[in-house]
């Protein structure tokens, strides 16, 4: 919704100073498959004289043009707003009630910084869950649930926010559609956040999502011959430091190609609440809580206890040594040894 | 009766989105009647019944399918009354991406898929620009980096809209987008009202059933490319 950020006499400045001001303003015209301005032209004496031909074919409409260009330098200082950050300070959901109508009787605020497992078999409700908190339901959904914000009813106009989305999700059979090398896709990334140094930003989630990765990629590695686990290191990477998503839904990590621990821990870093779907034991027990889900609803909330915290480290082993059997049939060796 | 025009590129997912969105509604005790046009067949009308939903399919045969639909909206609108319809969707073929079948004054979603790749808001005319939903699909497949890169692109083209994801198969989304076509004005009656934009012109003898090539067989509304 329009904010008024922006000075009404903008579109009467020369492209020179524009430019200037805001370097992403020639998008709007390479969006709308207009050629750009000349440098003295502002942008309202630029569309009065478009030809009407054009704009016919374009299927544009003189009378809209200064309008939509205003409503995207708008567009564009709250992104620029937004990137300083999430301003979350905590998410509430209230509890509605089950598929059968039995209520769901809890107050659950997660704040960032934390990691929530989500547990429960197809169809018990998980996306249900998720998709009451994009949408910041206010027991307008099937569930009942109320979603608050900062302990308050959020602003109607949030839900569609592209700026304010609440959940980014790093799903399991997530693909790269674009034939691009990661250095390009990153750098598109960073530039529709109106990141201020792109190149810096693109470096070091390169470098933080190679960290990740068991096998290392360069930087002109096309994104779509990266493997399952680079492919999810480097969307880890890239999530954690340029959506502005508070909360990241990471539906299971396979063991394969890919620090677990360390993708999670750096997402915990960067002040994002984690949201894991997961029936991975070493994961699930990384979880400060696991929400179950039965039938629709949130059947029950278990903290990890000390017990579990201390089994952890006996998974870890197992799983280690399940690893070096990998390693080894990985590398043509008879795994006749279980010690 | 509320009325919704559905747009998007042929496969974007429109039929499974509404479909979705329909479902929901009918919970609620909402009762929501379809017209789908197409140009040569569908499968569509298979896919409403399916799911109860009353519908209707106009095929516009060898005419533009976007001229075939404005030629019959207002009977549309006379069969969703006639029958008693709460809500009237109307999904539409949207063939060339120059065309829309918005009409001022009548909620306007337009249907768009993340595989078309991020180039694509850019190419969609009026149909995308001008409408008031945007639905974004197949957002389960692809990247988060890529989702947010689309959802930019389209906010670029189309500044006021209102962005969502849905997805067509599982219906994450549906009940909401629900929520917004029952949102949608009352339409007593379309007869003066508006085309949001014009539709491409199209009458050259080509139109008329011309086959063969050449410049002497060109007659009316033909336009020429330029060539370096």
């Amino acid at each position: 919704m329009p904010t008024n950020r922006v000075e009404k006499s903008l579109s009467t400045i020369p492209m020179a100073e524009l430019v200037q001001r805001a370097p992403f303003v020639e998008d709007f015209f390479t969006s709308h498959g207009l050629a750009l301005p000349g440098e003295g032209v502002s942008p309202s004496a630029y569309f009065a004289a478009l030809d009407s031909e054009l704009l016919e074919d374009l299927g544009l409409e003189r009378q809209g043009l200064t309008e939509r260009f205003m409503a995207y330098m708008e567009l564009l200082e709250e992104l620029k707003a937004g990137s300083g950050g999430s301003r979350i300070e905590s998410i509430t959901i209230r509890g509605g009630h089950d598929k059968s109508g039995q209520p769901e009787a809890l107050e659950l605020t997660i704040k960032p910084g934390e990691v929530v497992c989500i547990v429960g078999p197809t169809g018990s409700g998980k996306s249900r869950f998720l998709a009451d908190i994009e949408w910041m339901a206010q027991a307008d959904t099937p569930t009942g649930r109320s979603i608050l914000i900062n302990g308050r009813i959020p602003d109607p106009g949030q839900r569609f926010s592209i700026e304010h989305k609440l959940v980014a999700q790093l799903s399991q059979n997530m693909n790269f559609v674009m034939d691009l090398t990661v250095e390009e896709f990153i750098t598109m990334h960073a530039e529709s956040r109106m990141v201020e140094d792109v190149s810096t930003v693109t470096a070091a989630i390169i470098d933080l999502g190679n960290d990740l990765a068991g096998e290392k990629f360069t930087p002109r590695t096309p994104v779509t011959a990266l493997s399952g686990g680079q492919s999810r290191a480097l969307m880890i990477a890239d999530t954690s430091c340029l959506s502005t998503s508070p909360i990241v839904l990471i539906d299971e990590i396979e063991n394969a190609g890919i620090d677990r621990k360390r993708a999670v821990h750096t997402l915990v870093d960067k002040r994002k609440i984690v949201l894991m779907a997961t029936h991975d034991p070493i994961l699930a027990l990384m979880g400060d809580r696991r929400l179950v889900f039965k039938n629709g609803g949130i059947s029950a909330i278990i903290a990890t206890s000390a017990v579990e915290r201390a089994n952890l480290a006996l998974f870890e082993e197992m799983d280690a040594k399940l690893g070096a059997v990998r390693n080894a049939l990985r590398k043509g060796e008879r795994i006749e040894k279980t010690g | 009766m509320k009325l919704v025009t559905i747009a998007g590129p042929p496969s974007s997912g429109k039929t499974a989105v509404t479909v979705k969105a329909i479902a929901s509604l009918q919970q609620e005790g909402v009762q929501v009647g379809v017209v789908k046009f197409d140009s040569l067949s569908t499968q569509d009308q298979a896919l409403y019944e399916k799911q109860g939903v009353p519908v209707t399919t106009g095929l516009s045969g060898n005419l533009c399918p976007d001229h075939f639909f404005v030629s019959n909206v207002c009977d549309c609108l006379s069969w969703g009354v006639q029958k008693g319809f709460d809500l009237l969707v109307i999904e539409s073929a949207g063939l060339c991406n120059r065309c829309a079948p918005h009409i001022q004054g009548v909620l306007a979603v337009c249907v768009i898929d993340n595989l078309s790749g991020v180039d694509t808001p850019k190419k969609i005319g009026p149909m995308l620009k001008m409408a008031d939903v945007v639905v974004i699909t197949k957002g389960d497949i692809v990247s988060q980096a890529e989702r947010e890169v689309f959802a930019y692109r389209v906010r670029q083209v189309n500044t006021n809209a209102t962005i969502m994801n849905v997805n067509g198969l599982t219906g994450q989304g549906g009940h909401e987008l629900g929520r917004l076509l029952v949102d949608a004005p009352e339409t007593v009656d379309l007869a003066g009202k508006l085309l949001r934009f014009s539709m491409p012109a199209a009458l050259c003898s080509y139109c008329l059933g011309q086959r063969k090539i050449g410049s002497d067989f060109q007659m009316g509304n033909v336009k020429k490319m330029a060539f370096p």
